[in-house]
């Protein structure tokens, strides 16, 4: 019943964001297509004005990839962790240097660019115009070593704690991981997989749950090592539902596939001559794990847009002026305080959908015949 | 960078980082912990059946205490009804032998008594007999002096005798 609640709870914020992420995502491109024009006209006009804030470009390159991590910009002076840049390409080989011999993007280093602005914006173009293979330790690769090494560090310090006296009761870090692991156990994996099989899942799908749990909440930290956007990255979701992909494939039973290629209780018409059903079924397969790559990442980067929307509001008004600003600021710290918790239950939300959603497809994939 | 459109870097080190992740915690997180985990909950198991299976035998005990309790209290019940049935039976015996030998005891000084009585009439009868021979000796002594006052009393005791 809880869980059930839960879901609904979850599906309802889901929604939720994603309207707010449509909502949004049309604005900003409204915006950058109007924008180039207005601000070249601005420049003309005044030469030397104030640069236009442009909230959309501002939110986007927050919750977007980069090739430097971005802290905080005083007047023009960026202030930037560089990152190391990994290229390979066939014409010219592999390619190690710090992203910080780009200088923003306002030179060229081994006959690569750093693009600022357009279609290619934020990739690394070489002279030729084509796009090597860029193995970069972006700002999300970062983020993800940080998160890897966080999570490792919790769990072999958990699981020494364990291996010393398994009879204890659990005490400090391992009493915070135990209820967790528990109510994983118990209240998910066991009631979707089973009691039969549900213990050979249990790893990958405690992995999965606290990478991307650990992640969101990483996410939701706005200093360095923290704040970026990894579990709302497309890329990264899309591997994480690969790999859930692979594990329902890989051992799904003939019970499995019968179901997808002739599905039992379905009217014959359905199948022969047209395999409507069948080909439902098996565009199923791929879209299952589909919507949980899309799930995660329009929860997570919605979250993340407004919240930097909310900051955006104050810079939007402190254009108009000042005093305004401060209103503002005040109305939009508050939204800003009162989304971060939402974004903390969306945060175990999400991370407990993707698990849950996971393991029931698991289930499907290994359940017996029965009648 | 469009958001949509996946990246192939990005997508490389996510696979090796989340696949190196899940490996290393498979073997050395996960394992001790879900062991660990399932070890506590049996000996907690364990224990809970344990402590049922103690009480049980508890209460088993308490019960056969009981009947062995009962059986003491009937077994000495029993005990003092024989003891008392041994006593008044003892009581008995005793009285009834003592009856018996008094009895016999008085029998037998009454036998005696009468055989001494018959012994003392029997010695009596005899010195009388003895005094009155002797008597009687001296008496015909002095009678039979004379020859017919001899053959009168012969006549005299025949007579007597009603021999004739």
């Amino acid at each position: 019943m809880q869980v059930l609640r839960c879901f609904l709870g979850g599906l309802l914020l889901m929604g939720l964001s994603l309207h707010s992420l449509g909502a949004i995502e049309t604005q900003p491109a409204h915006e950058n297509a109007a924008l180039p024009g207005e601000k070249e006209s601005a420049e003309n006009h005044e030469g030397t004005a104030k640069e236009k804030f442009e909230p959309g470009t501002f939110i986007f390159d927050h919750i977007g990839n980069a090739h430097e991590w971005h802290i905080i910009t005083i007047g023009q002076t960026h202030v930037t962790i560089p990152l190391p840049v990994i290229l390979y390409s066939k014409s010219k080989g592999l390619d190690i240097f710090m992203s910080g011999k780009f200088h923003h993007g306002h030179e060229t280093y081994k006959g690569y660019t750093l693009e600022t602005e357009g279609e290619k914006k934020g990739k690394i173009v070489a002279e030729d115009g084509s796009l090597p293979l860029d193995l970069s330790i972006t700002k999300n690769v970062a983020a993800l070593f940080f998160g890897i090494f966080l999570i490792l560090w919790i769990f072999l310090t958990v699981a020494k704690a364990y291996k010393r006296n398994p009879l204890k009761p659990p005490s400090g870090l391992q009493a915070f991981i135990e209820p967790v692991i528990f109510f994983m156990r118990d209240e998910v994996i066991k009631p979707s997989i089973g009691e039969k099989h549900y213990e050979k899942y249990m790893p990958y799908l405690l992995t999965l749950f606290f990478f991307i749990f650990i992640n969101n909440l990483l996410g939701l930290i706005p200093i360095p090592p923290g704040g970026a956007n990894l579990t709302g990255n497309i890329s990264v979701t899309f591997v994480l539902a690969l790999f859930t992909f692979i594990i329902t494939t890989v051992n799904g039973t003939r019970n499995y596939w019968k179901h997808i290629f002739n599905t039992p209780g379905v009217p014959l018409w359905l199948k022969i001559p047209i395999p409507l059903m069948p080909l439902v079924e098996f565009l199923g397969v791929f879209t299952k794990p589909f919507v949980l790559m899309i799930r995660l990442f329009a929860n997570i980067t919605g979250g993340h847009i407004i919240i930097m929307g909310f900051v955006c509001l104050i810079y939007v008004f402190s254009e108009m002026s000042a005093g305004l600003a401060y209103g503002v600021s005040i109305v939009s710290i508050s939204f800003n305080i009162f989304m971060t918790f939402i974004e903390l239950l969306v945060a175990f939300l999400q991370a407990f959908i993707f698990t849950f959603l996971s393991s029931l497809y698991f289930g499907m994939a290994i359940e017996e015949e029965h009648h | 960078m469009g958001l949509l459109t996946p990246d192939t870097g990005t997508i490389i080190w996510t696979f090796i980082g989340f696949l190196a992740v899940f490996l290393i915690l498979k073997k050395f997180a996960w394992k001790p912990i879900l062991h660990a985990i399932k070890e506590r909950d049996d000996s907690i198991a364990n224990a809970l059946k344990a402590a049922d299976k103690a009480k049980q035998e508890v209460s088993r005990l308490e019960a056969s205490n009981e009947k062995i309790l009962m059986e003491a209290r009937l077994e000495r019940e029993k005990i003092i009804k024989e003891a008392r049935e041994l006593k008044e039976s003892m009581i008995m015996d005793a009285k009834n032998l003592a009856k018996i030998e008094s009895k016999k005891m008085v029998d037998e000084a009454r036998e005696s008594i009468k055989n001494e009585k018959t012994a003392a009439i029997n010695d009596l009868k005899k010195q009388v007999a003895e005094l009155s021979v002797s008597i009687a000796e001296k008496v015909l002594a002095s009678e039979l002096a004379d020859g017919d006052k001899h053959k009168e009393l012969i006549d005299r005791t025949l007579h007597d005798i009603r021999f004739m």
